[in-house]
């Protein structure tokens, strides 16, 4: 194992990642052939979900798409569907994360997506949700600015969370 | 058709495209993210036509100002993924979850079709219902088992479980991946 490449203070967090690693879960997913693989679709199916939810209110808050409904009542419809989809998302990339926490530890886009993932949910569930929560028929330049940032931050978490098995 | 895809796997965009460093992943990650566009905008369709969502959302502004941007992302998935096939089509064609998902695409495709020839020409008289029709209500169950199936078998095509080089599969599987076994 190449210890050095992270050194500094990250290397602090080095013996938890080795903890995870090795819980039962972890090795229980590792040593299946077929468990890695069935947990990862359940991922990429609560992606489709996240996805949609987000993007319908996302897409209102830029105006474009269901402009006839307000973005509150667009936002308040669909906020189950997201918290779930969100909460299968967590489980399952934890359990997915468990089984290779080490490789986790050593991969670059791990921490982009890990460093990016709790900005996206404070920002979904503070500035968006009360933005959503006022918002009426017409768009403005901060309902624009909250859709497009919504976008972009979880696009990069979705994004790096890809790139976790190319690197 | 194998002639033809072996052909195809050795011109040398092909190759070029398979052994890329980042071009492959970058058309893998664009085919994946997408999913959040494509399937993310008609799972909320389907969820619609169930009366799961937005049912205070009349289904023909659902139909009509959605799936524009359900086309955008089919659109970016099918040249993703078609490129992702012209990488190594003989060994996609010899894949048992990409022969799966092909047959479940054909499926979701014409339970669309149905569905839009069908019932939804007539959505201005059933556009608010508080019980959507039969007929609405399974194409929506219909196209939401499908996706979600396609997805799935998606993202199996990547484990080489039942690929032909990996003998001895059961008769089954050779059958279905279309293997030709020496004997």
């Amino acid at each position: 194992m190449q210890q050095t490449r992270t050194g500094g203070t990250d290397a602090v967090l080095l013996p938890f990642f080795e903890w995870c690693d090795a819980t039962a879960v972890g090795e229980w997913i590792r040593n299946s052939l077929w468990l890695f693989p069935a947990i990862e679709a359940v991922h990429l199916l609560g992606l489709c979900v996240l996805g949609g939810s987000l993007l319908v209110v996302d897409l209102r808050l830029l105006g474009l798409g269901l402009k006839r409904q307000t973005i509150e009542e667009l936002g308040g419809q669909l906020r189950p569907w997201l918290v779930g989809a969100i909460g299968v998302m967590i489980a399952t990339g934890l359990l997915l994360f468990f089984s290779e926490a080490v490789k986790c530890y050593y991969n670059q886009s791990f921490w982009v997506k890990i460093t990016t993932l709790p900005i996206a949910l404070l920002f979904t569930f503070t500035v968006r949700q009360r933005v959503v929560r006022s918002g009426g028929l017409e768009t403005s330049a901060r309902t624009r600015l909250v859709g497009a940032a919504s976008i972009v931050l979880w696009f990069t978490v979705a994004a790096a969370g890809r790139w976790i098995g190319f690197s | 058709m194998l002639t033809f895809l072996e052909w195809l796997g050795s011109t040398s965009w092909s190759i070029a495209l398979l052994e890329s460093l980042y071009m492959w992943p970058l058309l893998e990650s664009t085919h994946v993210l997408s999913l959040g566009l494509f399937v993310g905008t008609a799972v909320i369709n389907d969820l619609r036509l169930l009366g799961w969502t937005m049912n205070r959302v009349p289904v023909s502004e659902v139909t009509g100002r959605l799936l524009p941007w359900t086309r955008l992302g089919f659109v970016i998935m099918v040249t993703t993924g078609l490129l992702l096939f012209y990488a190594n089509p003989v060994r996609y064609y010899h894949n048992i979850f990409f022969r799966l998902k092909v047959l479940l695409m054909i499926v979701a495709g014409l339970n669309a079709f149905a569905f839009h020839r069908g019932i939804h020409r007539r959505v201005a008289e059933w556009d608010l219902d508080a019980v959507l029709p039969r007929e609405a209500r399974l194409a929506g169950a219909v196209s939401l088992v499908a996706w979600a199936l396609i997805v799935v078998s998606g993202r199996m095509i990547a484990y080489n479980w039942f690929d032909c080089i990996i003998q001895p599969q059961t008769a089954f599987v050779n059958w279905a991946a279309g293997c030709v076994i020496e004997p």
